[in-house]
């Protein structure tokens, strides 16, 4: 294991050397210590690399990664895991607002809660909240699914496309133009295999799925394919 | 942006360290607003006094032989601490109205920071370590204080405009955010009486707070009708001669992190302000929920 103490090192230095390792890289399992809630760690990473960050983190941990799991032992601050392309991020800890906002791919764990707008305008990203989530998570959601083990704070997935929600406690209010959908098999399917991923301890049959009533945007069957 | 941070102590024993460990936390935010800074320090060495602190573009001019003047004026001694611009008046509680009537004749040009009998604050134009410096913050004692940092978006950058602004009798307010009905609501408080510095959304925040409780609210009650009455962004950090209290506007996109062990309650706008606390490994830290009013008190 590498490790890079940010008592020490600047920034800069820490994301370059992370982000200089590829696809064919050796050094794969690395260690940031005394992070002290610094901003934007672990960005833009671009290979198959094990990142654990022991401590809290401030502003955009994670964001735009590919690939890497990032793995941070306490709480993050606002926009962690902004636009992740693929790849893992795990907060043991509690997530500031807008986690996991326009990500593209890959999986964001938060074992605590979330904040407000947790995954506001979600493309694609795989998020599986253990805690609760606050207002207006999963705003202009596109595609993707959000899985929230307690409860979801106000206006739920307003304004949402084709992303699937996912709630097992209550849902404060739905936002405009999401509604509550029927739980088919293929959804079980798909929570289940999320419910595994994140090591959560709940059944697939104790949530509700939510998502688009399809009323709001100009919705076409015919390109069901593309979200 | 803004950074706002706070700390009160539940631990006598940390009580001498408070500036110290304020100034540290807020210089951590200096980043989040370079423009001014100020600090408000609830101090616990008063001997059933009243303190004025006031504030002077021209501290040589306008402080010499203040105390003096002003003692012969309201006919009952008073003491001075000179801090650079700012001055500390301790006089008799009895004599406070006549005391600022008395000012305002005998030094017109001089500013009344705070009013309280155990507050004190502190602003100044500049970064925080440099506005922490002028002003010795390190070496002061107290059981609890607030501190700001101003990035200027609605106002000019004086120090009338940088905070904490005076609310009240040991009462203060600080704010990250923007108010956006601050002219129709500053007119309204006019026609109401109240009386502006500045054209900084702030200080109509802290007037209509003051206002509230002018008018039968306590401050729990004003900061709740706030909610209702401030169009906006805000996370408020008040003041109060007991503790403090939190809220932040219903869309909450301004930050707050909160931290609470045996021995303190802390808050910054960002996790990076608390970090070298003691015991912060272990502290409860968690985000104040949306347009919820937290309270700390003795």
């Amino acid at each position: 294991m590498q490790t890079l103490d940010m008592a020490t090192t600047e920034l800069r230095e820490v994301n370059a050397t992370l982000q200089s390792q590829k696809a064919d890289t050796n050094q794969r399992a690395w260690e940031i210590v005394n992070p002290k809630g610094s901003h934007a760690i672990a960005c833009g990473l671009d290979g198959p690399i094990e990142v654990t960050v022991r401590g809290s983190t401030g502003y955009y941990c994670g964001g735009m990664n590919k690939e890497a799991t990032v793995h941070i032992v306490g709480s993050a601050g606002p926009g962690v895991a902004e636009n992740m392309m693929s790849g893992t991020v795990i907060i043991d800890g509690d997530a500031s607002q807008y986690a996991g906002a326009t990500g593209h791919g890959g999986l964001l764990v938060i074992k605590g809660n979330a904040s407000s707008r947790c995954g506001i305008s979600m493309k694609g990203i795989d998020i599986v909240v253990h805690g609760n989530i606050g207002h207006m998570s999963a705003f202009m959601a596109q595609s993707g699914n959000l899985v929230v083990l307690g409860d979801a704070g106000d206006a739920l997935g307003d304004s949402c496309y084709e992303a699937r929600f996912f709630v097992r406690g209550k849902v404060k209010s739905l936002g405009a133009d999401c509604e509550e959908k029927e739980m088919r098999p293929e959804h079980i399917e798909i929570l289940k295999d999320l419910l595994e991923r994140a090591g959560a301890d709940a059944k697939p049959e104790e949530f509700t799925r939510y998502g688009s009533a399809r009323k709001l945007y100009n919705f076409n069957i015919d390109n069901a394919a593309a979200y | 942006m803004c950074g706002i941070v706070g700390l009160f102590l539940k631990d006598k024993s940390l009580e001498p360290q408070l500036g110290s460990m304020l100034t540290d936390m807020l210089v951590t935010m200096t980043d989040r607003g370079p423009d001014s800074a100020g600090i408000a320090i609830y101090g616990n060495d008063v001997d059933q006094n009243f303190k004025l602190t006031v504030q002077s573009d021209r501290p040589d001019e306008d402080f010499a032989n203040l105390d003096k003047e002003l003692a012969d004026a309201i006919g009952t001694p008073v003491s001075m601490r000179l801090k650079d611009t700012h001055a500390v008046l301790e006089m008799d509680a009895g004599k406070t109205k006549s005391a600022r009537a008395a000012l305002r004749e005998l030094r017109p040009s001089v500013r009344v920071m705070s009013v309280g009998d155990t507050v004190e604050i502190y602003k100044e134009v500049g970064l925080p370590k440099d506005v922490a410096e002028r002003f010795d913050v390190r070496s002061m004692s107290g059981s609890h204080g607030i501190g700001h940092t101003r990035m200027a978006t609605e106002s000019a950058i004086t120090t009338m405009g940088a905070h904490p602004f005076s609310t009240g009798s040991d009462q203060c307010l600080v704010h990250n955010g923007s108010l956006s009905n601050h002219n129709s609501l500053r007119r309204k408080l006019k026609r109401e009486g109240m009386t502006f510095e500045t054209e900084n959304d702030t200080e109509v925040g802290a007037a209509y707070l003051t206002y509230k409780m002018q008018n039968g609210s306590n401050l729990g009650e004003a900061l709740e009708s706030s909610l209702e009455d401030l169009d906006g962004f805000f996370t408020f950090l008040v003041g109060t001669k007991d503790g403090f209290g939190v809220v932040r506007d219903p869309i909450a996109c301004k930050p707050a992190v909160m931290a609470e062990t045996d021995q303190y309650v802390a808050f910054g706008s960002e996790y990076r302000a608390l970090v070298n606390l003691p015991g912060i490994e272990d502290a409860k830290v968690w985000e104040p929920e949306p347009a919820t009013v937290y309270f700390w008190s003795h």
